[in-house]
């Protein structure tokens, strides 16, 4: 499903976080959210996800205004992956994972919701862990749980708030090869928002630039990773090169 | 892999088909240890006698007819019956507090009830103020009216402030110093003979339970005990996880707070208005159950009742024959009970597979 975001601002009192931020992402694309800390990544993710009432503008994913929508209805199409956090009480990772199928169920867990939780398990290489409590697991491994979570909810568009930032090289680039191909095998929509720049290149289609709460560029990667941008937006000095097909940054010294 | 995704099924059912056994057969053994608790007393009768005893007043239309029966039906068991509801009531509450507030330090009391109820207690006995104030139904009354004015104010507040479980825990705690010093306002100025009154009133005793109140109780206990676990689910999301998660999960978890917070607020009134101040049930059931079936609330809400109910079923039991006939409150004895108890679990707590 496409989603088609319009003039969307957020305030927090009478202080500006978001400044009508507006982009439209087809579906099956991944969107990399780019930009220095405090400059309304995760206000915007948040915004997307119904946790914050943006203060105006709009968000449509197809024919479906998410603002104004049941919450459960919407628990169905748009799921959030959050930072990584720790839970005041700790639970099994297969029941953390069986959280995700909440919008669909009454009081027990029926069998399709079991076979769902089994191959999510599966897919994100979670079986060794289903009977650890969540507070056992590494960061990369608990955050693999909540993105197992929010797959459960069979949503038509992904919102994942750094997903990679706990992990390691290896599980980030894997935590990142399975969005890809759950991008390209389920034709989700999916926002990523994410420090690194190679990362993102080498996964995202489409990248999305804030700056001081608004948007400095969108495009894909030739118009929205420059050198240029890269001292505008963050402030460091960085060359930027094509590797494999890919763009890839080389930061200087400052 | 497909191998191994049946074996975690597999786990998964038989440790799901575990803990409906553990909660069956934990209320089963509370039930045994109800009646064998009933043969204990200043005269010792057998079981027998007391399945006897029942089933002699039952056919004879609940009217019991020679002094055993009566001692049995009309002083032991609705004893036995106000232990196990009481427990109940309080330990479920006890698990949804915790759950809607994230936090294992909270009890039904941390939101001030406890003192409310005492406050209101006290209005009666020692002014007469208040709805039928002085009788002995007027205390049970007042304290149930200022438990839930209590819980009516800090839901006030906490909306005001967004509903976040800090909040909550907050404003309970404030509001819990002010009803306590309301109550020792009033002792100040009582005579000696009320405060003594009231002081009683405080320990949390099971004494002189009849089966009009039991029955009371047990209504409002089983119906705030099936709204708290109609949220299970929804106690899981908000328990494992921050309201921003259980928001896009398709919960509102402030509007299930405050609901959850009014349902366990209700029961423990309606438990602690007729027994007095019974305290370490609502925090000591729900650690214990936690720690031996996990923190599922669909499991966790049912067997803390079950072990509330066997810990008020044991310490009303202990303090009934342990220095008899002087009988000790069960607001006593449970504290000396479960802390024991409850220190060893912590010491010794395992989180094993398809536990």
């Amino acid at each position: 499903m496409t989603l088609c975001v319009t003039d969307l601002s957020f305030r927090y009192g009478s202080r500006q976080i978001l400044d009508r931020v507006s982009f439209t992402q087809q579906e099956g694309r991944i969107l990399a959210l780019l930009g220095p800390n405090g400059t309304g990544k995760t206000t915007l993710l948040k915004s997307l996800s119904g946790i914050l009432r943006p203060f105006e503008g709009s968000s449509f994913l197809d024919e479906e205004d998410l603002l104004h929508m049941n919450v459960r209805k919407k628990a169905k199409l748009v799921a959030y992956v959050p930072q990584n956090t720790n839970p005041a009480f700790p639970m099994r990772v297969i029941d953390a994972v069986m959280m995700g199928r909440r919008p669909f169920q009454g009081m027990r867990s029926a069998r399709k919701d079991e076979q769902k939780v089994m191959e999510l398990l599966s897919l994100l290489e979670l079986t060794p862990f289903a009977f650890k409590y969540t507070n056992e697991l590494s960061g990369g491994e608990r955050q693999r749980v909540f993105l197992a979570r929010a797959l459960c909810q069979e949503p038509r568009l992904l919102l994942l708030d750094e997903p990679t930032s706990s992990m390691d090289l290896k599980n980030q680039l894997r935590t990142m090869s399975m969005v890809r191909r759950l991008a390209d095998e389920q034709n989700l929509t999916v926002i990523v928002s994410i420090h690194d720049i190679n990362l993102a290149a080498m996964y995202c289609d489409d990248f999305l630039m804030l700056c001081d709460r608004k948007v400095y560029t969108f495009g894909d990667a030739q118009k929205v990773l420059t050198g240029e941008n890269m001292e505008k937006v963050y402030g460091v000095k960085a060359k930027m090169d094509e590797y494999n097909g890919y763009r890839h940054m080389i930061l200087k010294k400052m | 892999m497909m191998q191994h995704r049946d074996e975690i099924l597999g786990t998964y059912r038989r440790g799901r088909k575990k803990k409906y056994i553990m909660i069956a057969g934990g209320f089963f053994l509370v039930l045994l240890l109800a009646i064998f608790f009933t043969t204990l007393g200043t005269t010792d009768t057998d079981i027998g006698a007391v399945t006897g005893s029942i089933w002699r007043t039952l056919t004879a239309g609940g009217e019991a007819v020679d002094k055993q029966d009566k001692i049995i039906v009309l002083l032991r068991l609705p004893r036995m019956a106000m232990a196990i509801v009481a427990g109940i009531g309080l330990s479920v509450s006890g698990a949804a507090m915790q759950a809607v507030t994230r936090n294992p330090l909270v009890s039904p009391f941390t939101i001030g009830i406890s003192n409310a109820s005492a406050f209101g207690a006290s209005l009666s006995i020692v002014f007469g103020i208040g709805f039928f104030g002085g009788s002995s139904f007027g205390t049970v009354f007042n304290a149930f009216l200022w438990a839930l004015g209590c819980m009516g104010i800090v839901s006030l507040i906490s909306a005001r402030a967004g509903m976040s479980p800090s909040t909550i825990v907050l404003t309970g705690i404030a509001l819990n110093y002010f009803f306590s010093a309301c109550t020792s306002t009033i002792e100040f100025f009582a005579s000696e003979h009320k405060l003594a009154e009231v002081v009683q009133w405080a320990f949390g005793s099971l004494n002189g339970s009849q089966w009009e109140e039991v029955f009371v109780m047990a209504v409002v206990v089983v119906f705030c005990t099936a709204g708290m676990l109609w949220y299970a689910r929804d106690l899981n999301v908000i328990a494992g996880g921050d309201d921003e998660v259980a928001r896009t999960l398709g919960i509102h978890p402030e509007r299930i707070r405050l609901l959850v917070c009014a349902e366990a607020a209700l029961a423990t009134a309606a438990v602690i208005s007729f027994t007095g101040v019974i305290g370490f049930v609502g925090l000591a059931g729900p650690h214990i159950a936690r720690l031996l079936i996990g923190s599922d609330h669909r499991y966790l809400l049912p067997f803390s009742a079950v072990m509330g109910a066997f810990l008020m079923l044991v310490a009303d039991t202990i303090g009934r024959l342990i220095l008899a006939p002087v009988m000790i409150p069960v607001g006593i004895v449970i504290s000396f009970l479960g802390v024991p108890i409850f220190i060893n679990l912590i010491l010794v707590q395992r989180k094993g597979e398809g536990v």
